[in-house]
C-alpha cells in the first residue's frame, strides 16, 4: 500500500536514448497502465521500478521512501513476468510459498497466505502440480498468486497476458481486474494492448519514443488525445485526421466542409473519431449524377471498402486524397464507389497542432 | 524407397558398423578364454569367461594406475567444474568487453597439440616440483577438459530464462540466493553432466600421463608402456577395462554433450 513517484528517470542503453526524463506518481492503490507500442520504453521503466534495470538518471520514490539505489528485494515490490517466470523445480505450492519462504516467515502463516492467494487465484486444486503440468492461463494464475502472496507494496505486471489465446485473457482480464481491486495493491501494468489498458485500467499513462506523452484516464484518453500519437495508438480504427484550410474568422474549410475552429493558427489538424460521424446521405455510384451538391456543412467520403464487423460496418473511404475511416450502422446499404454526406457531432470534434502534433483547446 | 533414402540408410549401417564392430570384436575377445582369443573360429556370442579381465585386474600395477587414474580424474572433473561453470555464467549473463574475443580463447586452448607442449611443460614442472605428481597431471587434464565445461555450462545456463532469477531477486533473493535456489537446480543435471565429460577426458588422456609421470602412472599411461609387451588376451582386457566406462559415462550424458554444439538439449 504506498504511492509511487518517478522524478526525471532518464536511461540510456549507450547511444539510444530509451527513457526522456520520466516523471509519473501513481497514487496509492491506484491501478496504473502504461500504454505503448513494442520499444517504446514501457517495460524499461517497470524494470526501473523493479531494480531490474538501473535508471541513467533520476529517482524513484516507494512510499515516501527513495528506493532507486536499493536491491530488488528490499523494494517491497513483486512482479509478474510476460512468460511467467513459474520455477519449474517447485510444486505450485513452493512457488506461491517462495518469497514467504525468503521473509522467514513461519510455516503457519505460510500454509494460510498460500491458501488464501491459491483460493484467490482459483488454484486451490493445483497446489501439488509442477509447472509443466499446467496450461499457460493456470500458469499466469500462478505467477499473480505468488506475486500477491508476498503483499507488496507495488505490484509490477509486464505484459501477463500476451502470452494467453484470445479468450482466456478476456477472462482473465475481468478476473484480474476484480482481484487487484479488492487487493487493493497499488499497480503499474505495462501493456502493448489498447483494450485489456482501457478496460482495466484507473489511469493510462501512453508512452511514446521514451516519453509519457497523456496519462489520464481510459475515456479521457479516447476521447481528448492529448497528442496525434495517441489519437492514433488508442482506437480501433483510430482516428481520422484532415489538413485544414484556413477562410477567415476561425473558419475552416475541410475538403469542403467549413466549421467553426481556433482563430490564431495559420495551419490546423481537423480531427474526428469513425464513430462520431452522423450519415446524412449516399450518392450511390451507379446515379450518373456529376452535378454533386456540395452542402458545406458535411464531409463528402468515397468509400472505397466495406468490411461488415457484425456490431457495425467500418467503411474505409477518401476524403481528398486522405484516408478516411466512418463506423456504419450493420444495416446501413452502402457499397464500395459510394459518395457519403457525413456530418461531424460537433462537440466531438478535436483540433491538432500540425508543427507540435499537440491538441489545442 | 528412393534411392536417396537407400544411400542414407547404407551410409548409417556403414557408420554403425565403424563404431561397432571394434567394440563388439573387443568384448568377445575380452570374455573368451586364451585359446579362443588366439584361435579361429571366433565365438559370435562372448562365452563369458573372466578369466582374462581377472588375470588383468591382478596385474601388478594395474590396482595401483587405476587408483591414481581415479584421483587424477576426480581432481580433473572438481576443478574444470569449479572454473568453468562460473566462466560458462558469466559468458550467458554478463555482457562485457571481449566476450567474444575470451569465447575463442577458450577454444584457443585447444589449438595447440599437448606433444608441441609436452616438453617445455615437463621441463616446468619438474622445476616447480609438480612433476610425477596426481595433481600434476590433474592441472594438465583440467586445462584439457576446461574449454568444453565452459561450453557446455554455457549453453546449459543460457538455456535457462532470465526471468526466473529476475522473479527470484524481486521475491528477496540476492545473486547468490536466486543462483542456490532457482539456477542451481536446474543445471545440475546438465552440471553432473560435464563433471563426467571430464572425467572421461581425463580418464581417457594418455600423452601427458605418459609424459609427465613414472611412479604415478594413470592406467592408459601404464597400459601403454606395459601391455605392448604382454599377450594378446591381456591387450583385449585392458583394452576394455579402458574403454567401457568411458562408453558408459558419455552414453549416460550425451544429450548435454549435443547441446555444446547448439543443438537443442530438451
Amino acid at each position: 500500500m504506498a504511492e509511487i513517484n518517478i522524478k526525471q528517470v532518464a536511461k540510456r542503453f549507450g547511444k539510444t536514448q530509451a527513457l526522456h526524463s520520466i516523471d509519473l506518481n501513481v497514487e496509492d492503490q491506484e491501478f496504473l497502465v502504461l500504454l505503448g507500442a513494442s520499444g517504446c520504453g514501457k517495460t524499461t521503466l517497470l524494470r526501473i521500478i523493479a531494480g531490474l534495470e538501473t535508471a541513467s538518471d533520476g529517482e524513484v520514490w516507494i512510499g515516501g521512501k527513495r528506493i532507486d539505489k536499493l536491491r530488488p528485494k528490499d523494494r517491497g515490490i513483486a512482479m509478474v513476468f510476460q512468460n511467467y517466470a513459474v520455477f519449474p523445480h517447485l510444486t505450485v505450492f513452493e512457488n506461491i510459498a517462495f518469497g514467504l519462504r525468503m521473509q522467514k516467515l513461519d510455516q503457519s502463516t505460510i500454509d494460510k497466505r498460500v491458501k488464501r492467494t491459491s483460493e484467490l487465484m482459483h488454484i486451490d486444486s493445483l497446489l501439488e502440480r509442477y509447472s509443466g503440468q499446467l496450461s499457460g492461463g493456470q500458469r499466469q494464475r500462478v505467477a499473480v498468486a505468488r506475486a500477491l502472496a508476498t503483499e507488496p507494496s507495488v505490484l509490477l505486471m509486464d505484459e501477463p497476458l500476451s502470452n494467453l489465446d484470445a479468450l482466456l485473457r478476456m477472462e482473465m482480464r475481468a478476473e484480474l481486474k476484480t482481484v487487484l481491486a479488492e487487493s487493493k495493491t497499488t499497480t503499474v501494468y505495462v501493456t502493448h494492448d489498447q483494450v485489456e489498458a482501457m478496460s482495466m485500467a484507473d489511469r493510462i499513462a501512453v508512452m511514446h519514443e521514451g516519453e509519457i506523452v497523456q496519462s489520464a484516464s481510459a475515456i479521457e484518453v479516447y476521447r481528448d488525445p492529448a497528442t496525434q500519437f495517441v489519437g492514433s495508438f488508442i482506437g480501433n480504427p483510430p482516428m481520422n485526421f484532415l489538413n485544414a484550410k484556413s477562410s477567415g474568422n476561425g473558419e475552416w474549410n475541410i475538403e469542403g466542409l467549413l466549421l467553426q475552429g481556433p482563430s490564431d493558427r495559420t495551419a490546423i489538424q481537423f480531427a474526428i473519431r469513425p464513430e462520431d460521424l452522423q450519415l446524412c446521405g449516399v450518392k450511390s455510384s451507379t446515379e450518373s449524377n456529376t452535378d454533386q451538391l456540395i452542402e458545406p456543412d458535411k464531409l463528402h467520403a468515397t468509400v472505397r471498402v466495406i468490411e461488415p464487423l457484425g456490431s457495425h460496418k467500418l467503411a474505409s473511404c477518401k476524403v481528398g486524397d486522405a484516408l478516411f475511416r466512418v463506423v456504419l450502422d450493420s444495416d446501413s446499404s452502402v457499397s464500395a464507389g459510394d459518395v457519403l454526406a457525413l456530418k461531424p457531432l460537433p462537440d466531438r470534434v478535436r483540433w491538432f497542432d500540425p508543427e507540435s502534433n499537440k491538441a489545442m483547446a | 524407397m528412393t534411392p536417396v533414402t537407400l544411400l542414407s540408410r547404407g551410409a548409417v549401417v556403414l557408420l554403425c558398423c565403424w563404431v561397432l564392430l571394434p567394440i563388439y570384436l573387443l568384448i568377445v575377445n575380452t570374455f573368451s578364454s586364451q585359446a579362443d582369443v588366439s584361435g579361429f573360429p571366433k565365438n559370435l556370442i562372448p562365452p563369458m569367461d573372466t578369466e582374462n579381465v581377472e588375470f588383468f585386474m591382478g596385474y601388478f600395477g594395474v590396482g595401483k594406475a587405476l587408483l591414481s587414474s581415479l584421483k587424477v580424474a576426480a581432481i580433473t572433473m572438481i576443478l574444470s567444474i569449479g572454473a568453468g561453470a562460473p566462466a560458462g555464467y558469466a559468458l550467458s549473463r554478463f555482457d562485457f568487453r571481449g566476450k567474444n574475443l575470451f569465447r575463442v580463447f577458450v577454444l584457443m586452448t585447444r589449438a595447440f597439440p599437448l606433444p608441441l607442449l609436452a616438453l617445455p611443460l615437463a621441463v616446468m614442472y619438474i622445476r616447480i616440483g609438480l612433476d610425477d605428481s596426481v595433481l600434476g597431471l590433474a592441472i594438465i587434464h583440467t586445462v584439457l577438459a576446461l574449454p568444453f565445461a565452459v561450453l557446455i555450462t554455457y549453453s546449459l545456463f543460457s538455456g535457462i530464462p532470465i526471468e526466473l532469477e529476475e522473479a527470484a531477486w524481486t521475491l528477496g533473493c540476492n545473486r547468490f540466493q536466486a543462483f542456490v535456489k532457482v539456477i542451481f537446480p536446474l543445471v545440475l543435471p546438465g552440471i553432473a553432466a560435464s563433471a563426467v565429460f571430464a572425467f572421461v577426458i581425463s580418464w581417457n588422456e594418455v600423452f601427458a600421463a605418459a609424459v609427465l609421470t613414472i611412479e604415478n602412472r594413470t592406467l592408459p599411461a601404464f597400459l601403454l608402456q606395459s601391455l605392448g609387451t604382454s599377450p594378446l588376451h591381456l591387450k583385449f582386457a585392458g583394452g576394455a577395462v579402458m574403454v567401457v566406462p568411458a562408453l558408459v559415462f558419455i552414453f549416460l550424458v550425451r544429450k548435454y554433450l549435443f547441446s555444446m554444439w547448439g543443438i537443442a538439449n530438451r
